[in-house]
């Protein structure tokens, strides 16, 4: 385990981080001076009204996008001064990605879309295959593992989608609205799945949602307003 | 139901639509248009090579002129007539006469080597000797500066094709014939046509240096009017005392011609029919794509009531008018850049070099054009069917 | 070539456009194989020229003919190991279209000096028993379809017999192949000693052209000018040059073949550039948030490039292949002029060209396209998706 992170207990720390987007001759400010620390093993919920920076802030988290100002530490590591290539290869090691669109690539099957992010890394064919099956599994897809996307139901498609998203085993998973696009009961099955990887295989996971069912399935949840975090709902 | 006018302002509407929405995908519509251009330019350029080839071979011959030969040669390089037989041609009837005699002139044709301006590498050039009616046998003939050979002298004149394709043969430089050097004295023009790629001299000076004795190799006449050829040509056939072919001037160089000329259509058709296949898949990839970029568009238009009729004829009009634009841009590269292109190249029959410059007829740019329009046609055609079959609901709802 | 099947499925997506596409990268490879084998067939015999072997003409033109005597008085020439005439005889069988090339030539020392002309020893000394025999080579032999056995009547534009009599008769006692791809096999030899004993007697004695054999050819500058010099102020001075250097001339006679085949397949590949590389940028274009998916998941920009790169390089290529093979397929059926192209094959030297030349195409139209797939900020295209 890495030293900083035994030292104060935070996976994830994000300080002082600004973000401010040009508009033309305009200055965005999206997120201003945030502090944010989530311990390991803790399934996070982050709330907030549209266009209050909640997918900004889960760029910043994922090593997507960098910010303006102040650092982003992951696991001991400080990512926003990372170059390109290596934030890529950072990525593809310790960070897994659910979309609300779900985000498949239409020309592969289910099992080939999973395979995706382990295409990065040197396993055997085999390997991959065994990692791709038990991924699956977790996600109770495995009869569904030949079907293109198209064929899937929506609830299908975003059980595939966190496959793809925890294959690799990563540090962190982060969900942007992952039951935006999906009907009341569909969305339950997805929140159980994922409540399951936290509680059952201490996965982090980091979930941008404004549904309150979805929040209230986390172990903490925090508000977004105005670029600025809070424990509470904010009017 | 929909009358005519109704119709034809439906497919006007659909068109305009069209053509509006050609901006958002430029990139295709280019490399359509471009293709089709392509494909034109190919085709007139290369048919172009034979037009020039012909016309330069059959532009110099009259109607009433005429040439006889040696009967089973196939051009003057291998004919061979003594001056016994060529006093007989000039007599025949037909052949027209002024105060100094009749209109025939027998020629010597020969080669000499002498290097093209472009490679500088030997070339097989013409070398005619003439008699002093040579003028009067061929149109067109103007002397374009110096002046003409004095009969009886080594003096030479040369052809102004010939002057600008092969090198050392401008006024005041000499050419080397054997042992004999021999002036160049003046340039003659021949309307474009062949003699221009020639070199003249007096046939008894050729005959001397050659050791020809008092042989030929053809006659040239011209008849009192062109319908006096079969009487020319049935009195020397049936001449006992000779053993002759005649034939028209402009029959002969087209006969002459037709070996380059078939050589360079069937290679130009094959090229271009090729290409033209690559323009046809490039056009129905972009007339695909604009059905598909346009189908919820197309889709609206028909549960408004448009007619499936008119999305076909509107998508054909629309790739037509794509083609033609191709075809006009084609056609007008192939005629800037090649009309009047000037080089040389071997004649097969006479073993010599012939200079010509290509030519880009309006019959081959109208050639082009129709090329175009069939390939915008084909390629609008199954783009179109599939508009029109869109089912309406299914199409309404996609992205 | 993990990411193969990545590569290939996102070819399959659209598959009537990657078709369309594929099908005018074949087309333009058929004509690139098609125009390399043209300008083959119209200067691809000076690669085919012997390096030691030169050409004697008269010096004023090619038509002008020498006497057979230079024979003796050219082996007498220093570094000179063999010399052999020919002669034009301009012939023509039952149609002037049907042109092939027909000469007259002293069988033993012909086919010395010509070691890729390649006959039986059972043929060749059929044809030096046979006064009347010819050796035809083995294209003009499949095209008119001529067995060993056969007469064949040639109408000569040039020479006639004593009896003035134009038609000359051959027995057909050998058939030769070629050593080599590029060897013409469309002549028809036969001897000399008919040819000059039945001629009419003004013409008795004289050749059209040597061929001679030096031993050195690091010597044949030289050769060339001692051969002139020995002929100088004759009534028949010669003009001497190497095999190679008068077949070029020969060619560039036609007229600049390099120059109008480059054009054209410069218009052709330019066009389909264009296609191409239309595609590519429409493939890219809507995949932008599938790529920012990608991007997302770790895959480097250099690794993005690699893809939409392969990509596009795999179209080309397979266009590429299936066109050249086609190409191959028409070009291997023979002349499409009948006769006017007598070394019409496809070089493999050009098969290789074009294969080159089908992923550089790849390269040029995929590259465009990936950079502008590398540029793409992974927040903004994720927001494409």
């Amino acid at each position: 385990m890495n030293e900083n992170q035994s030292n104060n207990g935070a996976l994830v720390r994000v300080e002082n981080v600004g973000k401010i987007f040009h508009r033309g001759s305009e200055d965005i400010h999206v997120l201003a001076d945030l502090h944010l620390q989530v311990p390991a093993g803790e399934f996070l919920a982050l709330m907030g009204p549209s266009g209050s920076g909640k997918t900004t802030l889960l760029n910043l988290i994922g090593g997507l996008d960098r910010p303006t100002k102040g650092s982003v530490v992951v696991a001991g590591e400080r990512i926003d001064q990372l170059s390109d290539r290596t934030l890529a290869a950072w990525r593809a090691r310790h960070v897994g990605f659910v979309f609300q669109l779900y985000n498949l690539m239409p020309v592969l099957t289910a099992e080939r879309n999973v395979e995706l992010p382990l295409l990065l890394t040197h396993l055997s064919k085999a390997d991959r295959k065994k990692h791709v099956d038990a991924a699956l599994a977790m996600v109770g897809l495995s009869h569904r593992a030949k079907h293109y996307p198209r064929t899937l139901s929506g609830g299908e498609q975003q059980r595939a989608g966190i496959a793809r998203g925890i294959v690799t085993d990563p540090t962190l998973l982060l969900c942007d609205e992952p039951t935006g696009d999906l009907d009341r009961k569909a969305g339950n099955e997805i929140l159980d799945l994922l409540q399951a990887l936290n509680r059952e295989h201490g996965k982090t996971i980091i979930m941008v949602t404004h549904d309150p069912h979805a929040s209230a399935r986390a172990s903490r949840t925090v508000y977004l307003d105005k670029g600025q975090l809070s424990n509470e709902p904010v009017k | 139901m929909a009358g005519p006018i109704n119709w034809f302002s439906q497919i006007v509407s659909i068109t305009k639509f069209g053509l509006l929405s050609i901006p958002q995908r430029r990139g295709a519509v280019a490399a359509t248009v471009i293709g089709i251009a392509g494909v034109v330019t190919v085709l007139v350029g290369v048919l172009s090579i034979a037009a020039g080839f012909r016309q330069a071979m059959t532009v110099s011959a009259s109607p009433d002129g005429a040439i006889v030969l040696r009967s089973g040669a196939d051009s003057e390089m291998v004919s061979g007539l003594g001056r016994d037989q060529t006093r007989v041609i000039a007599d025949a009837p037909g052949v027209a006469r002024t105060a100094q005699g009749p209109l025939a002139s027998a020629e010597l044709f020969v080669i000499i080597n002498i290097p093209k301006r472009s490679t500088g590498l030997d070339a097989n050039v013409p070398l005619r000797g003439v008699e002093s009616a040579a003028w009067q046998v061929r149109d067109n003939m103007k002397i374009v500066q110096g002046r003409m050979f004095e009969w009886g002298k080594d003096e030479v004149i040369v052809g102004a094709g010939a002057a600008r394709e092969f090198s050392g043969l401008d006024v005041g430089s000499k050419i080397k014939v054997g042992r004999y050097e021999w002036p160049v004295v003046g340039i003659f023009s021949a309307n474009g046509g062949a003699a221009e790629s020639e070199i003249w001299a007096d046939a008894k000076v050729l005959q001397a240096a050659y050791n020809r004795g008092d042989s030929f190799q053809s006659v040239y006449a011209r008849l009192n009017s062109p319908g006096a050829f079969q009487e020319f040509k049935d009195s020397l056939t049936s001449n006992p005392q000779l053993n002759v072919k005649v034939a028209r001037q402009s029959e002969y160089y087209a006969e002459q011609s037709e070996t380059i000329t078939r050589l360079i259509t069937t290679l130009g058709f094959l090229i271009a029919f090729l290409m033209a296949i690559g323009a046809v898949f490039g056009a129905l990839n972009t007339m695909y794509s604009a059905v598909s970029a346009r189908t919820r568009e197309i889709a609206t238009l028909r549960a408004l009531g448009f007619g499936s009729g008119a999305v076909v004829v509107s998508l054909m009009i629309e790739s037509l008018l794509l083609a033609l634009v191709g075809g006009a841009i084609g056609g007008g590269l192939a005629y800037f850049a090649f009309n009047n292109f000037h080089t040389s190249t071997m004649n097969w029959q006479s073993f010599s070099q012939i200079a010509f410059a290509f030519k880009v007829t309006p019959e081959l740019l109208v050639r082009g054009i129709v090329w175009s329009a069939l390939i915008g046609l084909i390629g609008g055609l199954f783009p179109a069917i599939r508009a029109a079959r869109l089912p309406i609901a299914a199409a309404l709802r996609e992205l | 070539m993990k990411f193969f099947h990545l590569i290939w499925s996102n070819l399959k997506r659209k598959k009537l456009r990657t078709s369309l596409t594929l099908l005018s990268i074949v087309v333009a490879f058929v004509l690139f194989g098609f125009l390399s084998s043209i300008q083959q067939a119209l200067v691809g015999g000076v690669a085919m020229a012997g390096a030691d072997r030169l050409i004697v003409r008269h010096k004023v033109s090619i038509i002008q003919l020498l006497p057979e005597s230079y024979k003796a008085r050219m082996e007498r020439i220093p570094g000179v190991t063999l010399a052999t005439h020919q002669t034009w005889f301009g012939g023509i069988y039952q149609d002037p279209k049907n042109f092939f090339m027909q000469n007259p030539v002293v069988p033993e020392e012909f086919l010395a000096m010509h070691p890729e002309l390649v006959l039986s020893p059972e043929q060749k000394e059929a044809w030096l028993k046979t006064r009347t025999g010819a050796i035809v080579g083995r294209k003009t032999a499949d095209r008119f379809h001529w067995k060993i056995g056969d007469k064949v009547p040639i109408q000569s534009t040039i020479w006639s017999t004593a009896a003035g009599n134009r038609t000359w008769e051959f027995d057909i006692v050998g058939i030769y192949d070629g050593e080599k791809k590029g060897t013409d096999t469309t002549p028809l030899f036969f001897r000399y000693d008919y040819f000059d004993e039945a001629r009419q007697p003004g013409a008795k004695g004289l050749v059209g052209w040597y061929t001679i054999r030096v031993k050195d050819p690091a010597q044949a500058v030289e050769v060339a000018k001692l051969v002139d010099q020995e002929f100088e102020n004759s009534a028949a001075e010669t003009k001497t040059e190497p095999e190679g250097a008068f077949v070029q001339a020969w060619a560039s006679q036609i007229g600049n073949i390099v120059l109008i085949v480059a054009a054209i397949l410069g218009a052709v590949f330019f066009t389909i550039l264009l296609v191409t590389g239309n595609t590519m940028a429409q493939a890219v274009r809507e995949r932008t948030g599938e790529l920012g998916v990608l991007k997302a998941i770790g895959f480097t920009n250099g690794q993005i490039v690699g893809l939409v790169l392969a990509e596009s390089c795999l179209l080309t290529v397979l266009g590429g292949i299936l066109g050249l093979g086609l190409a191959w397929l028409v070009i291997s059926r023979g002349d499409p002029t009948s006769g006017l192209l007598p070394m019409f094959f496809f070089p493999t030297r050009d098969l290789l060209i074009g294969l080159g030349l089908s992923a550089a195409l790849g390269l040029v139209t995929g590259i465009f396209p990936a950079l502008q797939a590398m540029r793409l900020r992974v927040a903004d295209a994720l927001r494409r998706m």
